[in-house]
């Protein structure tokens, strides 16, 4: 393979292990802190990147910002959106059994996508990226990488930085790991769970819209996209161990190379690698690379 | 004391860096209750689910009746004639009773060829289960659920379903945990009235009891054994009372 | 209800049932046939999720490839014999069971759910992405399968209400096995296995065989299941075997309650009749089109009113009815002394 086009892959391989990060650390969070499975995750992907869309003229109208304005302007909606929907709705099963809260938030997903057409309706829409990130960098003499996925790596690194550091310097994320290892046990120490819990949920919304508003513009925004995000980010969070983000890290990662070279090499099978790698790992580590508590 | 049925000779068992057991012997013989005692974290349950196949001992052999059964799995052993009884309470909360110690007994009763037969209608089971609650005077509850027992009695369901299958070898996890002083004596009774036709392994906390039921006792210390031995003579031992008994027992 | 009531109730809701598609049009007997055969697919997940406790999202899988290989093995030209082709569909199915189960079973609880359904996925892919079985696009059944002895044929289904009888037959028959295996030996060793595992190899179970065979024998019905599906409407395609299939089943068995097999059927009525309800556009006018939101909301809804479904439910209001010797699910804890 030309190393040119290796590099390509490669720096495609690692933005899309990436954005799964966030995607997926979000939902690992929620899962491991709050014992919740949320089928409902996609969804809020699909929310942050049709509201990207939705919401752009509105920010250029009001507030006359640009690409910039409206992702953050999405990351502070679905902020609130999700700690609405905590309060509102996911509280309530954390006394449910895991079937009862697939069902549950399976009706979510439903009602989400519904919303989503009455509202948005149901065409597939391109973003196109800021006039300062739709250039291209040349890596040699005809080859370019387009800047923008360049500048969705940048987001996801900061992002994640960002949260290491509150996981492991804040006070915050120190009763947020500790919630991930022994969720009974911080509560009898007399942490406020009830809004330990609404904060967790609440970032691990915003993570999800935050990666589907800046992938919008590479994916375009299409009904059905929180599902095809769904299904993988539980693979990560399956490979990765419930409850760790270092696990969800490594195995957004993994599915990021196996899926974009597989995409190169057996195009045919691509989409079952995925799945097949998860075989693999679950068959010698059971409960995944990292798992907690 | 007649010769062991069932030996354990230098069994380690290692989790990472951790050695839970070090080399540690234990010999089972019919007729006679061998009781384990430590204190916490000794490794005397790590000792139990190496004993009974939950977990494989990272060095060491197993032997009963003379088979080398090592690598056996739990319900090989089991159905070899080990019977085991948890420190947490493992019964089938929903079910009653008498189901509790059908389904036990059923496993003598596996053979494919019968797996569609009525499960209530299975009359060696139902005997077994006959048998077991009566031996531990529980007739009278058999009906009742499980769930809705009392703690003690719960501990009495768990000893009946060790006892279905007819074990040879019965391993008690911390019986009369919980229990008040007159259930302890219910207990005991029991203990005493199974140990001509079992080889046991107790452990307990409980040294009161320990030292009225056991015939040999063995004790633990960091995984390691540092005494084993009759009563009388594990009571005067210097380094148990050292390490654990610390005041002397009545 | 007494063993007695019970069977009488059964036989008449089977008279009932069979006496159909001669009183309502072709399009209620073809949804009740829908509603037999998606409960089909019900009960057999409830031999898992009920029976063993095993939570699987990935069930469509084995529906699809039953679906799938009466459609890839029958002749564009003449119709199949069921003779053979049932034992390929069969054999479909539980090969594949076969395959993902031993690696499955390995997992317990959400790692389980997950690995499910990442199996189903996988084979989603593989008619999805592939030419096997025609791509996205599916592929047609011309002919339905009959039962044929050399040149004889023995029973052909083509008439819509023969064909209905022949479901109907075929589903009472599987739920009268699958009755009869809740009460053997084989069902009560699953359902300790589902209370309480280790205590089931404490007693010398070896509980990864029982899990594997119920594994595998839920494959096969669902596999049967798709088979039937497929020679309904002369169409299969890949969305058969996509995730929200599975958690379509997955809701029926615990909308109708996954304690016990008609539930599954309640389940599946229920579920189906909810669909064709909230697309009706005479009821809901507009919000037809957007039915996904009414369905969604009643889902939520029924799940956090009705925890135990509506098997539960039902059986709750029974015991209100009747006061008397209560039956087990409700005996009264007696006073901790």
């Amino acid at each position: 393979m030309d190393p040119v086009i290796f590099l390509i892959q490669c720096l495609n391989a690692v933005q899309y292990g990436l954005l799964l990060f966030l995607i997926a650390s979000g939902l690992t969070l929620i899962f491991g802190i709050m014992g919740i499975i949320n089928l409902a995750h996609g969804s809020f992907y699909m929310v942050g990147a049709y509201m990207a869309f939705a919401l752009q003229p509105a920010v250029e109208h009001y507030l006359g910002g640009g690409f910039v304005a409206t992702v953050a302007v999405c990351i502070l909606l679905t902020t609130l959106l999700g700690y609405l929907l905590e309060w509102v709705f996911f509280s309530y099963l954390y006394t449910r059994d895991h079937l009862q809260q697939v069902l549950m938030t399976y009706g979510l997903i439903l009602v989400f996508e519904e919303l989503r057409s009455i509202l948005v309706g149901n065409d597939v829409h391109g973003i196109a990226p800021p006039p300062w990130l739709s250039g291209s960098i040349s890596l040699s003499d005809v080859m370019t990488y387009p800047v923008y996925r360049l500048f969705i790596s940048a987001v996801c690194i900061l992002v994640a930085t960002a949260l290491y550091l509150v996981l492991t310097r804040t006070r915050l994320g120190m009763k947020i790991r500790a919630g991930a290892s022994n969720r009974e046990m911080i509560s009898s120490l007399g942490v406020n769970i009830k809004r330990l819990y609404r904060i967790v949920f609440a970032i691990g919304v915003a993570l999800a819209a935050l990666a589907g508003a800046i992938a919008a513009p590479v994916t375009s925004v299409y009904p059905g996209m929180g599902n095809a995000i769904l299904i993988v980010s539980f693979v990560i969070v399956v490979i990765g161990g419930i409850g760790s983000i270092r696990g969800a890290f490594l195995a957004a990662m993994l599915v990021g190379f196996v899926a974009t070279f597989g995409q190169v090499f057996f195009p045919q099978v691509a989409g079952m690698l995925v799945y097949l790698l998860m075989a693999l790992i679950l068959l010698f580590k059971p409960e995944g690379l990292f798992h907690q508590g | 004391m007649s010769a062991p049925i069932f030996s354990a000779r230098s069994v380690s068992r290692d989790f990472g860096g951790l050695r839970a057991l070090d080399t540690v012997s234990v010999d089972l013989s019919l007729g006679s209750i061998h009781a384990v005692i430590g204190t916490n974290g000794a490794g005397k349950s790590t000792l139990v689910n190496v004993l009974s196949g939950e977990l494989s001992p990272t060095t060491g052999a197993i032997t009963m009746n003379g088979d080398d059964i090592t690598r056996w799995t739990q319900p090989r052993r089991a159905r070899a004639g080990i019977g085991r009884s948890y420190q947490r309470t493992t019964i089938f909360a929903d079910l009653s009773l008498h189901e509790n110690c059908r389904l036990a007994a059923q496993a003598s009763h596996q053979r494919f060829w019968h797996w569609l037969e009525p499960a209530s209608r299975c009359r060696r089971s139902n005997e077994a289960a006959d048998r077991v609650l009566e031996q531990t005077g529980l007739s009278a509850l058999r009906h009742q659920i499980a769930g809705s027992l009392s703690h003690g009695k719960k501990r009495q369901l768990e000893i009946a379903m060790s006892l279905t299958t007819r074990p040879q070898v019965l391993l008690l996890d911390e019986p009369l945990a919980g229990m008040g002083p007159e259930e302890t004596e219910r207990m005991l009774e029991l203990l005493a009235s199974l140990r001509n036709a079992h080889a046991i392994l107790l452990i307990e906390h409980d040294m009161d009891a320990v030292f009225q039921i056991s015939d040999v006792i063995t004790v633990m210390v960091n995984g390691s054994v540092i005494a084993h031995g009759d009563p009388e003579s594990i009571r005067n031992n210097d380094a148990v009372q050292a390490a654990y008994l610390g005041r002397a027992a009545a | 209800m007494t063993p007695r009531k019970r069977t009488a109730f059964v036989l008449s809701v089977l008279c009932l049932l069979a006496a159909l598609p001669w009183v309502a049009n072709d399009y209620y007997t073809g949804l009740i046939v829908k509603i037999m055969i998606y409960g089909l697919f019900a009960m057999s997940l409830q031999l898992l999720v009920g029976g063993a406790g095993l939570v699987s999202l990935g069930h469509a899988a084995f529906f699809g490839a039953g679906a799938y290989a009466t459609a890839l093995l029958s002749p564009e030209s003449a119709s199949a014999n069921f003779f053979w082709l049932i034992p390929c569909v069969l054999l479909a199915s539980t090969a594949y069971a076969a395959v993902t189960g031993a690696l499955s079973l390995r997992t317990r609880g959400i790692y389980f759910i997950m690995i499910t359904l990442a199996f189903a996925q996988m084979a989603y892919y593989v008619f999805h992405d592939t030419q096997f079985g025609g791509g996205s696009d599916g592929i047609y059944l011309y002919f339905r399968p009959e039962w044929r002895v050399g040149d004889w044929t023995l029973l052909n289904i083509d008439d819509p209400h023969t064909f209905y009888l022949f479901v109907l037959a075929t589903v009472a028959s599987i739920w009268a096995f699958l009755s009869v295996l809740s009460r053997s030996r084989f069902g009560a060793a699953l359902t300790g296995i589902r209370i309480n595992e280790q205590r089931m190899r404490a007693a010398g179970y070896s509980t990864f065989a029982y899990k594997f065979v119920a594994y595998l024998l839920a494959a096969a019905l669902a596999g049967i299941a798709g088979m039937l599906f497929a020679a309904k409407d002369g169409f299969v395609n890949p969305e058969l075997l996509n995730w929200e299939q599975s958690g379509l089943v997955l809701l029926m068995v615990i909308l109708g309650g996954s304690g016990n097999l008609w539930g599954a059927l309640l389940g599946a009525f229920g579920l189906i009749a909810l669909e064709e309800l909230f697309q009706s556009e005479a009821i809901f006018g507009g919000m037809a089109n957007h039915w996904h939101l009414t369905f969604g909301l009643t889902i939520i809804a029924l799940v956090a009113v009705m925890p135990k479904g509506l098997a539960g439910f039902m059986n709750k209001l029974g015991h209100r009815a009747q006061p008397g010797p209560a039956s087990r699910s409700s005996l009264p804890h007696t006073p901790q002394p």
